[in-house]
């Protein structure tokens, strides 16, 4: 097993012993790599899962943005003594239902009594259902980003003759901004992963994927390694953006 | 200038009502330097501030010039254009650098190009010392510089009177003096003012006319010699023996 050794001494034995078991160890990787992703070009289960997850956390983030936005600025609106009784009490239910009930209960509703009735695809089921989700958690996070910039600033905007409007978007929201970014990010981050569970309505994204190649080659190991790893890589890059985004809007906290 | 008639002031919070103003008529005329002193929960803060609308009286009237700001269809930032404030925490725009500070509401409200603005915002700092400070942000200044800069953020829109709530109150003891130097600057080159405070002694050299108020009402007032050496209403007196 140690093959032939020119000294007879005990750690070339170890190290000839180590260096096979790596040289099996990685014959037996590219076996598992072949079998699961190269043969039958299981890979392309991957790549479509891939595209589809994407596209799903896309529009979903996108989408579920302009719902916060839009309940958030009710809210706020509401808090700031405009009359807007009905509104404000629809966007508060919205957020303590959706806020209230698992992600996966939704998607089900969302699919099961709304969309496969109406005859619309999962994959925009998916998209809606995430969206709505996603809405209430962003909607929260920009209400109380806006709520920390100090009463003073409105006030002092207020004062220079400007509009609520105005006094609103070039003096709230920059400091706002500052505020909800990263709670934003967690949040996209967030999503991004939660919409591994759109398998349980039959789309084929980035786990399912995995999962249709698990029930093939029985391998407990690279699928599921895979569909991490992926996860992982768009996390990361996710982070590095939001990171960027961050350092350029905290320019004036500079000394 | 300004007129105030019957003007009251209720707040509603979690241990109930507080009626914060309880009555106040009061002219305040062109080229007045008024300073409204008194303990604290007396309402003069609130009484200012009633004054630019940024508190709504409960009932009451205030007249500017000609327009009668409590009426709902008067356009009141229109009014407050020409009501410049100060403010006790300053309030600058931690965001934006100090030339974006001056220049934001002449530019937004189309009352000056950006150049002109600019030019503008050069001309004021360096009324007040702090033309270097240009692009500098807020968090990189002084307290006294912070009141400085937002005294000129308010006069950048030209305002025909400005109202002080206690702006030297957040300051360092050693920054009062600089502050004070530019307000004393604008009193003597005719500014309407109304200025709540603490500083006596800018009371007796500034002010044309001290306000005593107390309870929501204005108790006393005269001209700051009278006002000081010569007090009538016990409460007023006895006010002053705890802060001179």
């Amino acid at each position: 097993m140690a093959g032939i050794t020119y000294t007879s001494n005990i750690f070339t034995d170890i190290w000839h012993g180590i260096k096979d078991y790596c040289v099996n160890l990685g014959a037996e990787f590219w076996e598992q790599i072949k079998l699961n992703l190269i043969e039958k070009e299981r890979y392309q289960y991957i790549t479509k899962g891939l595209w589809i997850t994407v596209r799903i956390a896309f529009f979903a983030a996108l989408f579920g943005a302009l719902i916060g936005i839009i309940i958030a600025l009710i809210k706020v609106a509401s808090n700031n003594g405009k009359k807007l009784k009905l509104l404000n009490l629809i966007a508060n239910l919205y957020t303590t239902v959706i806020r209230g009930t698992p992600a996966l209960v939704q998607l089900f509703i969302v699919y099961y009594s709304f969309c496969s009735i109406l005859k619309i695809d999962r994959f925009y089921a998916a998209i809606i259902s995430f969206s709505i989700n996603s809405g209430a958690y962003v909607s929260e996070i920009i209400r109380a980003g806006i709520m920390s910039v100090d009463k003073g600033q409105m006030e002092a905007g207020r004062s220079l003759g400007l509009s609520q409007r105005t006094t609103m978007t070039k003096i709230i929201f920059p400091q706002a901004l500052k505020n909800i970014l990263p709670a934003l990010g967690n949040e996209f981050i967030t999503l991004v992963k939660e919409t591994s569970v759109a398998g349980y309505i039959g789309v084929v994204d980035l786990s399912k994927a995995g999962d249709i190649i698990r029930s093939q080659t029985y391998s407990p190991t690279i699928p599921l390694y895979t569909v991490a790893f992926i996860y992982l890589i768009i996390v990361v890059l996710l982070t590095k953006l939001l990171n960027k985004f961050e350092r350029r809007l905290r320019k004036s906290d500079l000394r | 200038m300004i007129y105030v008639k019957d003007l009251y002031k209720t707040f509603h919070n979690s241990t109930g009502t507080v009626n914060v103003l309880n009555g106040i008529t009061e002219t305040i005329n062109q080229g007045e330097k008024v300073v409204i002193i008194g303990p604290s929960g007396s309402g003069k803060s609130t009484f200012l501030r009633c004054l630019n609308l940024l508190e709504t009286p409960t009932s009451g009237s205030i007249q500017f010039e000609d327009t009668e700001i409590t009426d709902s269809k008067c356009d009141i930032n229109a009014v407050r254009r020409e009501l410049g404030m100060v403010f006790q925490h300053f309030n600058l725009f931690p965001h934006l650098t100090i030339r974006q500070n001056i220049t934001l509401a002449p530019v937004k409200l189309k009352l000056k190009t950006q150049q002109e603005a600019d030019e503008m915002a050069l001309e004021l700092l360096k009324k007040v010392g702090l033309a270097d400070k240009i692009d500098a942000y807020p968090i990189q200044l002084s307290g006294g510089q912070k009141q400085r800069i937002a005294i000129v953020r308010a006069l950048a829109l030209n305002p025909k009177a400005l109202l002080f709530d206690e702006p030297t109150s957040a300051l360092d003891p050693e920054m009062v003096g600089e502050v004070l130097n530019v307000m004393k600057a604008l009193a003597e080159n005719g500014m309407t003012m109304v200025v709540v405070t603490h500083e006596m002694g800018f009371a007796r050299e500034v002010a044309t006319r001290v306000l005593f108020m107390d309870e929501g009402k204005i108790i006393e007032q005269g001209p700051p010699d009278e006002f000081f050496t010569n007090p009538k209403s016990p409460r007023l007196k006895e006010f002053l023996s705890k802060v001179l």
